[in-house]
This record gives structure tokens, C-alpha cells and sequence, in this order.
């Protein structure tokens, strides 16, 4: 048998990932390039022209982007704590436990522009149910239409719909982690407290980070809620990067900048991912 | 007995044959959208489509979802295949993606629908891909019995390219029952000192609505509100705030541009005449119902015709939502003139003009056009005709959720909505005279900008103005802004490309076409 007969197993895996993934993004590349759009629709060179115009003459996608930043770390700290509370509830021996661990999950497991919808509906101010009901106490907050309120709508539908991935991760990692050293404390007498910060909370450091990591960028693409909720308004108020992109891409057509604002986005989520999970690392796990 | 049922044979035979009420019966049968009218006959009735045969032929459309536009687009092509044999696909896009789901394929020299739907202010991006529409079809009698408006909104340059099947245009909307009724003018008068009636001006649109807004003024047990308007980003709002613009900027004394100077290409968006505008609309976020700032055309269309607010302007969709039958306020509402303002900037003097000005603002509708690349066009193209014929086109007229609006002479006979909708006369006539006022006999009407790249300067300005909306940035910052990046679009796009195209429009306005 002819040893390099193997390197032929290869190829589909190969050709996917040539297919799906490097074609794309050197596409991407050539098309920043560009100036693609409705009335010059062809691959031509036009140089860095539309680099020139990103890095001095668009402040709304900074704005957006600094915006978006604010929105996922906010939405994933938020995820974090309350999915690690979660699990922390139902990793314990306690009553219905199964129950609680399906409940918990079913965000997740619904249509997430579906229920945008849905939440969207709750939210309105003048029909929806949530001011109907906050009016019997006579407030009626303008969840999305103002500023900062409609952040905060866009905070608690994200952290609605993915708690319970963080959730799922964090009872994972619980319950694998090893029995001897909560049997070693138990056994110094250390209380609930102690546990948690000396024993459980290190334990879990790595899968904390990779939970923390997965949803960071998932969070960087946060596009559906937006679209649906509040179409990056009041004003620019909730536009973020990947809404933008979508306004100058396919509203717009303005392909080639489209491409140009799609690419410096990735490198820019690929640098900071990184730096991130640096720091996570330096200061969570403790050699 | 003998004679008498040979009379009656004969009477009978003589109605089947000569009557048209009974030739139409046939048809609405099996087609009951069609039971108020029957078929009406002309080239695409659907007795002219049952002799044509495209069985074993496929046809492929791209349309809005439904209910908009997509759900007669369905409708008829489920209608047109069961006449002609035909297979018909039809495809439900978001209004957002219609511009992308053609133009991706377009440029990429396919055709995956045969029939694109969008909307009129498309056709300088799409024309190079549609069909014209064959002469056949343009000289028919019922392409004749379109406005001489429309026929320009479907045209490029005498070319047509979207086949007619939809009118709009921007007007106001109203509660007769509240502006016509004594008990409120009484109050209204000696609360304010001032008259009320249909608002001749923005301003006086907002004192009214301010006045109305917020309590039960039609005794449901729930707060009623000042206006419905179309204010949430990038869902049309663009098309609202040239509504309230067209009164301050369209002078009729300085031809030769509304949105640039066709001269210079000087944007005019930031003129004194557009700030105005935009702060009546600020001030409008007062009188709006809660959350009204995040309406899109749907919330608008609902909250109007569904009661909950005094004043309307946009599309006329709202109008006929209130008219429907399940309607609580059937027969409660009419139609006025966008309202106009007590002074008119004057772009060449630099100064504000002070005397009554008011403009009808065409907006771009629903338009749709055939595939250049479409291997049966002929087919495409009566599909279309078929769709528009009088029969289908009386009947979709009826259903507000439908949005197909009036665009031919015919439908502004005020008859039509008296006897087969059910309208009061005195609304139906309205809502006819104002249609007929826009379309037909004003000289200083405003048409869709329609310049390529046309989606680049309407998003500035959907951007721009719900900033100021937002309380991000006063009216003159946020319209500064628009002209600034009207200005950068103009670079990118060529200047004399823009001009070219404007001056097609711009000689609509200026009745030069």
C-alpha cells in the first residue's frame, strides 16, 4: 500500500474548508478592495480607497462598534453570573431537579427572531402587556423608545435567550469537576462561601473561560435582536457592527465597503478574542 | 304553458347571453375575490386568460410576504394557473431584501424569477435588467385608464418598465367623527379660541393633534392619541419626513429640484425649509402614541385604522383599514390634502416666502417588472396584465392588508367604494377628489427621488432625521449631516450620473413630462 495513498483521505474535509471558509474570506478581501456596488456592479481595483474612508470618515461605525462592545461584555457578564447561580441551584440534591434543568434551557431551544417577536410585542408601549401591566403602579417605561432604555430591552431579551447556554456549559463543567478536594474542604470545615471561591470557582476557571470566550462571540454578532426590536433605533441608539455591515451591504449595496467594514471587523473581534482570553486566563487560573 | 315556457326559455337564454352581470357570474364562481364585479372584460379579463395555454410552463415571482402586495401576488398567480395551466411560483421576501434578493442575481447575469416585485423608486438600479413593457401591453386600453402619474412612476425616459398594478401617493387621514362634530368644535374652540377643522398647515396639524392627544375623546374607556406616523428607522421613514417637507421646500416658483438643485447638485436637504419640517416632526413625537417613535408602516397602518389615534398621513393602506367592515370606525374617518404651511423657503432668494404653499408628495409604491434574462417573458408579462385587469384590481382595491391603491381614471369614481365597499358618499368623495386633486390637477407635485444609488441617500436621511428624533442631535445638526453624506454619495456615485437621472424627475415636477 502506497503510504501517501492517505493524504487523499484529506481532500473532502479539504475542499469544505477551502470551500466554506477560505474562499469567503479572500473573496472578502479582493471584494474591500472594490468599489461593488448597484451602479458599478463589478470586481474592480479601486486600492485602499474604501480602507482611507473607514479609518477617517466614518465615525458611525466606531460608534456602533465601541456600542456592540458595551452590549456583549454587559449581556455575557450578566449570562455568566446568572447561568453559573443556575447551575450552582440545580448541581445540588434538591427537589424537581430535572424539572428545573429542562425549564431552564427552553430559552434557548426557541426560534430566536421568533421570539424577538414576541418580546418585541411584550415591550410595546402602547399595546404590549408589560406596561399594561406597570401601569397599574403608574409607570410606563419607553423601552424602546429611548436611548438608554432600549439598550437595557436589548440586554434583557440577549440575556433571556442565552443564559441558559452559559447555564448548560457551567452544570457541565460542575458536574465533572472532582469530588476529592469539596470532600477535603468539607472535611477543614469550610463554609458554602469558602467552597465556592477557593474550591469551586478555580475548579471551573477553564470552562468559565471558554464559556465566557464562546459567547463573546457569539454576543460580537448580535444582529437578530437588534434587526427585530428596535432596527438599531431610537436614532443610532442600539446599531451595532453587524447591523451596520447589513445596512451597507444589503440595504445599501454598498458591497465593496461592506466587505472592506466586514473584514477590519474580523481581524479587530480576532485581536481582542485574543487579548481576552489572556487576561481571563491570568486572572482566573492561578498556577 | 306552452307559450309561457317557451317565453321563459327564451327570456332566460337571451339574459345567459346578452347580459354581462350573468357572463361575469361565470367566472366569479369559481373565483369568488372577484363576486362583487365579476369579470370585467378587457385584454387580461379572465375570460381572455382561459384561452391561453401555458401548461407545462413554469413561472417564477419574487414578491413581499405576506399580506402587503404578497398576498394578492399569490392570490392571482394561484387564479392565473388554474386559467392558463401554468405553474407558478411565488417566493415572499422581506420588503428590506426585495432590493437585494434581485440585484444580487441581476448583477450576476442570472434570472431565478421571471417576475420581480419592489418598489417604483428601483427602477434607475433595475432598468438595465427589466424587459420594457412590449407594446402590446403599453397601448391596451387597460394601460389607457392609467394616470398619466403613474405612467411616468412605471417609466424611464418615455421607456416603461414597471407594469402598473399599484397608485401611491401621501395623504392625510382623519377623524370626521371628532374634527366634524360640534360637541368638540365647541370645546375645542373655546379651549384654544381657534377652529376646528381639517389642518390646512403642519402647524395647525399639531396644535390639533397636541389637543387630542392622550385622553378618551371617543368614549372606548381608552386614551386616544394626536397622530400615527412612520417614524421607527429605516422602515420607510424617509417617504414621512419628505411628507412634511414638501410643504416648506417645493416652491413652485423656483423650478428645478426639490432634493438637490439640479444646477449645482447642491443637496437641499439642510435648507432652512427641511429644518423646519423636522422640527414639526420632533415636536410630533409628543402627540404620537406611546412607543409611536418605533412605528414602521404595519404599527402605523394599526393604530389608525384600528382607532387609536386622530390624524394619519403615509400610504393609503390605513384609510382602507379603517374602511373595512370588521372596522370599529367604518365609515368615521376621510381622507384631506397633506397639510401645507403659511410660508415657503425660496432656495434662489435665500428667504422664506410668506404665503400658503402645499404640495402633493407621489411617493414611490409597489412596482414590479420583468426579468430581462426570463425565458417567458410573454407569459411573465400577462401573468402582470392579468393581475392589474379591472376585475382583480376593483376587488384588491376592497382589502386594506392587500395595499394595492388606486392608479387608474377609473378608480376615482367615488361609486366604486359606495357600491361595492360600502363607503359613505360623502367619504368616498373625499378620499376620490383628493386622489384625483394629487394626481390629476396639482402643478406642484414632488416625485420619489429616483437616482442611482437612490438607497445610499434615502438611508442618510432615514439616519440623519431619527437622530433628531432620538433627541440625539438638534434638526439643523442631524440635516447637516444628511447634506454632508449627500455630498460624500454624490463623489462616490458621479455627480453628473446623479444629475442625469434627477433631471428625468425633476422634469415630472416641473410638468415638463
Amino acid at each position: 500500500m502506497n503510504f501517501k495513498h492517505k493524504f487523499v483521505f484529506l481532500f473532502p474535509g479539504l475542499f469544505v474548508l477551502i470551500g466554506i471558509l477560505i474562499f469567503p474570506i479572500i473573496f472578502t478581501i479582493r471584494l474591500s478592495f472594490s468599489g461593488w456596488n448597484s451602479y458599478t456592479p463589478e470586481m474592480n481595483f479601486i486600492g485602499i480607497t474604501n480602507y482611507i474612508r473607514l479609518f477617517t470618515d466614518d465615525p458611525r461605525f466606531w460608534e456602533s462598534f465601541f456600542r456592540l462592545s458595551f452590549l456583549s461584555v454587559t449581556t455575557v457578564i450578566l449570562q455568566y453570573i446568572i447561568g453559573f447561580s443556575l447551575a450552582l441551584m440545580v448541581w445540588r440534591d434538591i427537589k424537581f431537579k430535572r424539572f428545573f434543568r429542562v425549564m431552564f434551557l427552553i430559552p434557548m431551544m426557541t426560534t430566536p427572531v421568533i421570539m424577538t417577536v414576541i418580546w418585541r410585542t411584550f415591550f410595546h408601549e402602547s399595546l404590549g402587556p408589560v406596561n399594561d401591566l406597570l401601569g397599574t403602579f403608574g409607570i410606563g417605561p419607553k423601552w424602546l423608545s429611548d436611548p438608554a432604555t432600549a439598550k437595557i430591552t436589548v440586554i434583557i431579551v440577549e440575556v433571556w435567550q442565552w443564559t441558559p447556554f452559559m447555564f448548560l456549559l457551567l452544570l457541565a463543567g460542575l458536574l465533572s469537576l472532582p469530588k476529592e478536594p469539596f470532600l477535603a474542604a468539607a472535611i477543614d470545615g469550610a463554609s458554602a462561601f469558602r467552597k465556592f471561591v477557593f474550591v469551586t470557582f478555580p475548579l471551573m476557571a477553564p470552562i468559565s473561560i471558554g464559556a465566557i470566550i464562546i459567547r463573546l462571540i457569539e454576543a460580537s454578532k448580535i444582529m437578530d435582536t437588534v434587526f427585530v426590536l428596535t432596527s438599531g433605533g431610537p436614532g443610532t441608539a442600539t446599531e451595532t457592527s453587524s447591523f451596520y455591515i447589513y445596512i451597507k451591504g444589503l440595504r445599501e449595496f454598498q458591497m465593496g465597503y461592506a466587505a472592506t467594514l466586514s473584514f477590519t471587523y474580523l481581524v479587530i473581534m480576532i485581536i481582542s478574542l485574543t487579548i481576552i482570553a489572556k487576561v481571563l486566563t491570568k486572572l482566573m487560573i492561578k498556577e | 304553458m306552452k307559450i309561457i315556457k317557451t317565453y321563459v326559455t327564451v327570456l332566460i337564454s337571451t339574459l345567459l347571453v346578452f347580459s354581462p352581470v350573468a357572463y361575469a357570474d361565470k367566472w366569479s364562481d369559481q373565483f369568488p375575490h372577484i363576486k362583487a364585479t365579476g369579470d370585467i372584460p378587457g385584454e387580461c379579463s379572465y375570460e381572455s386568460m382561459s384561452k391561453k395555454d401555458y401548461s407545462g410552463k413554469t413561472l417564477k415571482i419574487n414578491t413581499h410576504a405576506v399580506p402587503v402586495m404578497g398576498e394578492p401576488t399569490a392570490l392571482h398567480a394561484e387564479q392565473f394557473a388554474k386559467l392558463t395551466g401554468a405553474k407558478v411560483d411565488v417566493t415572499h421576501t422581506p420588503a428590506g431584501d426585495l432590493y437585494a434578493k434581485a440585484m444580487v442575481p441581476f448583477q450576476a447575469g442570472q434570472a431565478p424569477y421571471d417576475i420581480v416585485f419592489g418598489f417604483s423608486n428601483f427602477i434607475n438600479d433595475w432598468k438595465r435588467y427589466l424587459e420594457p413593457v412590449p407594446k402590446k401591453y403599453t397601448e391596451m386600453r387597460q394601460m389607457k385608464d392609467v394616470t398619466k402619474s403613474h405612467i411616468g412612476v412605471a417609466s424611464w425616459d418615455g421607456v416603461m418598465y414597471q407594469f402598473p398594478v399599484d397608485g401611491d401617493r401621501h395623504y392625510l387621514k382623519y377623524r370626521k367623527d371628532v374634527i366634524d362634530n360640534p360637541k368638540y368644535q365647541k370645546k375645542y374652540k373655546a379651549d384654544t379660541g381657534k377652529e376646528l377643522r381639517v389642518p390646512r398647515t403642519w402647524k395647525e396639524y399639531g396644535e390639533i393633534a397636541s389637543y387630542f392627544n392622550g385622553w378618551d375623546w371617543d368614549g372606548d374607556g381608552e386614551p386616544e392619541y394626536g397622530s400615527a406616523e412612520v417614524m421607527k428607522k429605516d422602515d420607510l421613514m424617509y417617504a414621512a419626513f419628505f411628507s412634511r417637507s414638501v410643504a416648506y421646500s417645493k416652491n413652485p416658483r423656483t423650478p428645478g429640484g426639490f432634493f438637490f438643485d439640479l444646477d449645482t447638485m447642491k443637496p437641499l436637504i439642510n435648507n432652512p425649509g427641511f429644518v423646519e419640517a423636522l422640527t414639526d416632526w420632533v415636536e410630533a413625537t409628543k402627540y404620537v402614541p406611546p412607543g409611536g417613535i418605533n412605528f414602521g408602516l404595519g404599527d402605523e397602518i394599526g393604530s389608525f385604522g384600528g382607532g387609536q389615534t386622530l390624524f394619519s398621513f403615509s400610504w393609503d393602506d390605513a384609510l382602507i383599514a379603517a374602511m373595512q367592515d370588521d372596522s370599529p370606525i367604518k365609515n368615521k374617518v376621510a381622507a384631506a390634502p397633506l397639510p401645507g404651511a403659511d410660508r415657503v423657503w425660496n432656495r434662489m432668494t435665500n428667504r422664506w416666502e410668506n404665503q400658503y404653499n402645499q404640495a402633493p408628495y407621489i411617493v414611490w409604491g409597489w412596482a414590479v417588472g420583468v426579468a430581462k434574462k426570463s425565458k417567458v417573458k410573454e407569459m411573465a408579462f400577462d401573468y402582470l396584465c392579468f393581475f392589474a385587469n379591472d376585475a382583480n384590481h376593483q376587488a384588491d382595491l376592497a382589502i386594506g392588508r392587500f395595499g394595492v391603491n388606486p392608479f387608474k381614471k377609473s378608480d376615482f369614481d367615488p361609486n366604486i367604494y359606495i357600491d361595492t365597499m360600502g363607503w359613505d358618499p360623502e367619504i368616498a368623495k373625499s378620499y376620490t377628489d383628493t386622489l384625483l386633486e394629487m394626481e390629476e390637477k396639482s402643478k406642484n407635485r414632488v416625485f420619489p427621488l429616483r437616482v442611482p444609488g437612490v438607497f445610499e441617500f434615502t438611508s442618510a436621511v432615514a439616519t440623519g432625521t431619527s437622530k433628531a428624533l432620538a433627541g440625539q442631535l438638534s434638526p439643523q445638526e442631524a440635516l447637516d449631516e444628511v447634506a454632508k453624506e449627500w455630498e460624500a454619495i454624490l463623489n462616490r456615485v458621479g455627480k453628473d450620473n446623479v444629475k442625469a437621472a434627477y433631471a428625468v424627475g425633476v422634469a415630472m415636477e416641473d410638468n415638463k413630462l
